[in-house]
Order: structure tokens, then sequence, then C-alpha cells
């Protein structure tokens, strides 16, 4: 049986199961209909523009200040929650506390919540005279229709990602392994500085790149709070939109497509991530 | 927690050491009192401030004119028509969705070919994109200056600013949501019952409905919650494609937006607390999902 497989040297294994050319054919063909051809059209519209007009909207200096802000909000973003992310996981996973399983399954709620709901109740939450903003004009904090409001925004759609990664890594994290360092003398910190933290890297990164890449995206629960000024609070897909509305296609293309190329590229990096974490789980260190 | 390791047998058999053993083990293996106390005091907190507020926020602001204000808000009919809109693009998109999950699942999760963890990515791939882009790549595709404008014009025939270019964002980003729950489980599962039952001369649909549909079940019904959260909500991709008409193509979340953006807070707010329950009852029945799926896996 092995050596028929090896020897047929197909791009299939053998399988006695019906259906893999129908299914496998209708997988290819609504896929390619729903999202490869469509992709497709971004990419060739772009190509159209050539190199230097495919350069000349994307350097624009509204463009420029839209990237920087895109990229730098949801680098401060995902680095909140990766820090707060973990707090949450660790808390969720390791300790027992009343309230414990209602607050697990709220993580979920920056998914299942339409995003012009978040946006519209983190701007009223933080507007100046909101529940949580009057506390912060004290302060002098102003958080609506700045860059603040922004990560916020941003904090909120995703954490889920981080926790939702660093969750089930936890929960596998062998108990020998701190018994081990707990045995040899290792105190807490020290184990955890050593034996835990390097244990749990790769789901924390992986979780940190997916906050990431949705930060960069997102729309609906920013454009609220951001008050989209040009060259000041105004995001990269926002700005999108503004140029598909005033026909500019040309530019909106070249802005969707050098998104799309981000995203890809940050997928890529998630699936090295999440490899490079499986690969350490099978080695067991 | 772990059983006691065969070398502590000793301990055990001792009482009050067993007990020194465990204290100084739980010492060894815990965070100090004050540490554990500070970090679900901080975890709380930062729920509390980042979930919870919004979410209450929403019920509250809904209700500050009165049950009667809501319920016109709601009555509304530019609100009517945009409920109408949403459910049918989720009955729509929802359905075809789910029936691809299925059959890519058993091309992806039962068989073993080249290209298949490439096809698998390709699938995610309306994940990792911007919602703005999803909207954009069909304005590019039937929008006027599109590759079929033209001809859509020509034959008086609509996609983007109409219900069709809606549909088909809804499809787009909720394209991978039932493949990706079931392909790992089909995976897990592996094939040695549906090769007993072809063996026993059952055809392929029998196989597929008798044995692996039911075997399924959990994460299907999971992916099914997440495909319809996500296709009543989606903003982005269909604010590109929608054109905001009226009582035409709007759908809730975009209802949201207009109201919002004409300073009715109250009324944003009561359509709001719509969506809102629906996301609440998605995370209630995933809940419920996820603790049958345990309890049937032990």
């Amino acid at each position: 049986m092995a050596r028929q497989r090896t020897a047929r040297a197909s791009w299939k294994s053998f399988s006695i199961l019906p259906g893999f050319g129908l299914t496998l054919g209708c997988t290819l063909v609504y896929t390619s209909v729903l999202v490869l051809i469509p992709l497709a059209a971004l990419f060739l519209r772009s190509s159209s523009l050539g190199w230097e007009g495919l350069w000349r909207e994307v350097s624009t200096p509204r463009a420029l200040a839209a990237y920087e802000l895109s990229l730098g909000a949801s680098l401060v973003a995902a680095l909140v929650n990766a820090l707060f992310g973990f707090v949450v996981a660790w808390v969720l996973v390791r300790y027992r506390f009343p309230g414990r399983r209602l607050l697990d399954a709220l993580i979920d709620l920056p998914f299942a919540l339409p995003t012009a709901v978040s946006g519209i109740a983190l701007t009223t939450l933080l507007a100046p005279q909101g529940w949580i903003g009057r506390w912060l004009v004290p302060l002098g904090i102003q958080v609506s229709f700045t860059r603040l409001g922004i990560v916020i925004a941003l904090v909120f759609i995703g954490l889920p990602f981080v926790v939702r990664t660093l969750q089930p890594a936890l929960e596998e994290l062998p108990q020998a392994l701190e018994e081990a360092a707990a045995t040899l003398g290792a105190g807490r910190w020290h184990t955890f500085r050593r034996v835990i933290f390097p244990a749990l890297l790769p789901a924390l990164l992986t979780g940190f790149a997916m906050s990431f890449a949705r930060a960069i995206g997102e729309y609906g629960s920013v454009v609220f709070i951001a008050g989209n000024m040009p060259m000041k609070t105004e995001i990269v897909p926002l700005l999108t939109i503004i140029q598909l509305e005033g026909y500019d296609y040309a530019g909106a293309t070249a802005l969707g497509a050098t998104m799309l190329v981000l995203s890809f590229v940050l997928l890529l990096a998630i699936n090295l991530l999440q490899l490079w974490g499986r690969r350490r789980a099978a080695t067991g260190h | 927690m772990a059983g006691p390791a065969p070398g502590r047998t000793a301990a055990q058999r001792s009482g009050a050491a067993h007990d020194a053993a465990r204290a100084l083990q739980s010492a060894a293996l815990s965070e100090p009192a004050w540490v554990r106390r500070t970090l679900i005091g901080v975890a709380v907190l930062f729920l509390a401030l980042l979930l919870l507020a919004p979410l209450a926020l929403v019920f509250i602001q809904a209700f500050s004119r009165g049950w009667q204000a809501y319920l016109d808000a709601l009555a509304d009919s530019d609100a009517l028509d945009a409920m109408r809109l949403t459910v049918v693009a989720a009955a729509i998109s929802v359905p075809i969705n789910t029936v691809f999950g299925l059959v890519a699942a058993w091309a992806l999760g039962k068989f073993e070919f080249r290209g298949r963890s490439l096809l698998i990515t390709v699938i995610d791939l309306p994940f990792a994109v911007s919602p703005v882009v999803a909207g954009l790549i069909f304005v590019l595709v039937f929008g006027a200056q599109g590759w079929f404008g033209p001809w859509l014009i020509e034959h008086d025939l609509r996609v983007i600013f109409a219900v069709p270019g809606i549909v088909l964002a809804t499809l787009f980003v909720t394209f991978p949501f039932v493949a990706r729950e079931l392909i790992p489980i089909m995976e897990a599962q592996g094939t040695s019952e549906e090769e007993a039952a072809r063996l026993m001369g059952a055809s392929g649909l029998q196989i597929f409905r008798r044995v692996t549909l039911p075997s399924v079940g959990w994460g299907l019904a999971y992916g099914i919650i997440l495909c319809n959260a996500r296709a009543m909500g989606e903003f982005g991709a269909v604010s590109v494609v929608s054109g905001h008409v009226r009582g035409m193509t709007n759908t809730l979340p975009l209802h949201v937006e207009i109201l919002y953006n004409e300073y009715e807070f109250a009324a944003a707010f009561a359509v709001a607390s719509l969506l809102t329950l629906l996301a609440l009852m998605t995370l209630v029945l995933k809940t419920l999902v996820e603790w049958r799926a345990a309890r049937a896996g032990r």
C-alpha cells in the first residue's frame, strides 16, 4: 500500500474517499471568483499606474502623514495590547476569582461588536463630558479627535488577538518545567523570566503581529473618535475612502495596493511565528 | 494539577510532612499574594474600562430619552429598511459561505495534496485584508470605472451603490469563517471512520451526512454563529460599496453612522443597542458551544 503510493509519485496522497476532485474544484472556483480575481483587479489597476505613478500617489504629503499615523498608532496599540493582554491572559488562566468566567467570555466582545458601534461608544465614553473623558480633562488629557483616541480604539479592537493566542499557550505550558526550575532553587521571578516568558514568546509575538495587522486596516471603530483632520488624524483606510468618493481612483488604488501588500507581509510573518511556536512546542524547548 | 510524583510517596504517608511539602510547592510555583492581587486588579480594571464601560454606555444612551423615543427610533421607516437589508445580506451570504466551508473542509481536511497549506492561507486572506480594501476591490471590478462597469451600465444593471454590491462585500468578509473552523476539526478527526463507511459500501453523500457531519456539529455551529455576527455587523467594506442611499442601500451599521453624524445620539444608540444585543447573543452562544465541545471532548 505504502509502496504503491510512493510509486505513483502523484501530487496527492492515495485515498479511497470520494469527492476530492469535485470539492477541490468547487473550492478553487469560488475562492478565485470571490477573492483572488477581485484582489488581482487591485494589483492590475495599480500596475497600470506604473512605478512612477504609484510612487507619486503614495508620496503626497497627505498620504505620507496618513501612513505615519496608521503605522505609528497601530504599533503603539499593539505594544499596549502585548503588555495588558499578557497580564489579562495570565490572570484568566492562572488565578481563580469571582467574575473570571464572565470576563473571559467578554474578551471576544471586540470581535463580535460591529465596529461602528464600538466607534460611537468609545467616542461618547471619552468625550470631554463622557464617563471617562471628564476625569481626563482636569489632567489636561484630550482623547477625542487626537492620536491618543485613535490608539485607544485600536487597543480595543486588537486586545482579543493577544489574549486568545496566549491563553492556549499558557494552558499547555508543562508544569514540570516550572517545578524543575523551583526544585533547582530558582525564585518565582527568576522562573518567570528565564523559563515561562521564553516559552510564551512565540505566542506573544504572534498575538502582537495579529493585533498590529488588524489595527492597520481598521476603519469603523477609529473614524468616529479620530476627528479625521487631514495631515493630523487621518488614517490610511479613511484617506482611501475619501479619494474613492472624490473619484480619485488612481490615489485610492495606490493606497489600497500598498495596504494589501502590507497585509500579505504581516500574514507571512504571522504564519512563520506560528510555525516557530509549534516547532518549539514539539521539541519541548 | 498533576498527581504527586512517585518520589513523594514517603512524604504522603505522613500527613504533616505532606502538608508542609504542599505549602512549599505552592509557594515556589505561584506568586506572592500581593502580586496576585495586583495583577487581578490591573486586569479587571483594564477590562472594565475598555470592554464593560462601552457596553453599558450603549444601553444607557439608548434609553436616555425614555422607552418611547427608543421604540420610535427602532420603528422609524429608515431603520426598518436598514434591518431588512441587513437580514437579507446575512440570509444570502451565511448559507453560501456555510456550504463553501463544508465543501472546502472536505477537500482540505480529509485529503493530503501538494499546495494544500497555500490554499488554506488563501482562504484566510479576507481576514487579513482591510475592510476598506475589501470594498475597494469590488468597486474596481464592478464600479462605473471598473472592469465590468461599461457592460453593466449598458445593460442597466447596478452592483455598486446597490444591494448586489453589499451582498458581495458581505460574502467576501465572511468568506473564511466556517471553512477555517471546520478544516482543523476534520483534519484532527482523520479519515478512518469515513474509510470504514466507504468499505461497507456507503456513497460519498451518505458518508458525509451520516459520519462526517454529526462529528463536526459544534464546530459548524460555531463557525455559522461567527459568520452571521460579522455579516450583520460589517461596516467598512459595506460602507465603501453602499453609496449610503437611505431606505435603499443602508444596513444597520450604516444607519447608526448616519444617525450619529446627524447628532441623533439617542436614536443612534437605540439602533446600536440592537447590534450590541446580537453581539452579546453571539458571545453567549459561542461560550455555550465551547462548553459543550469541551464536555464532548472529555
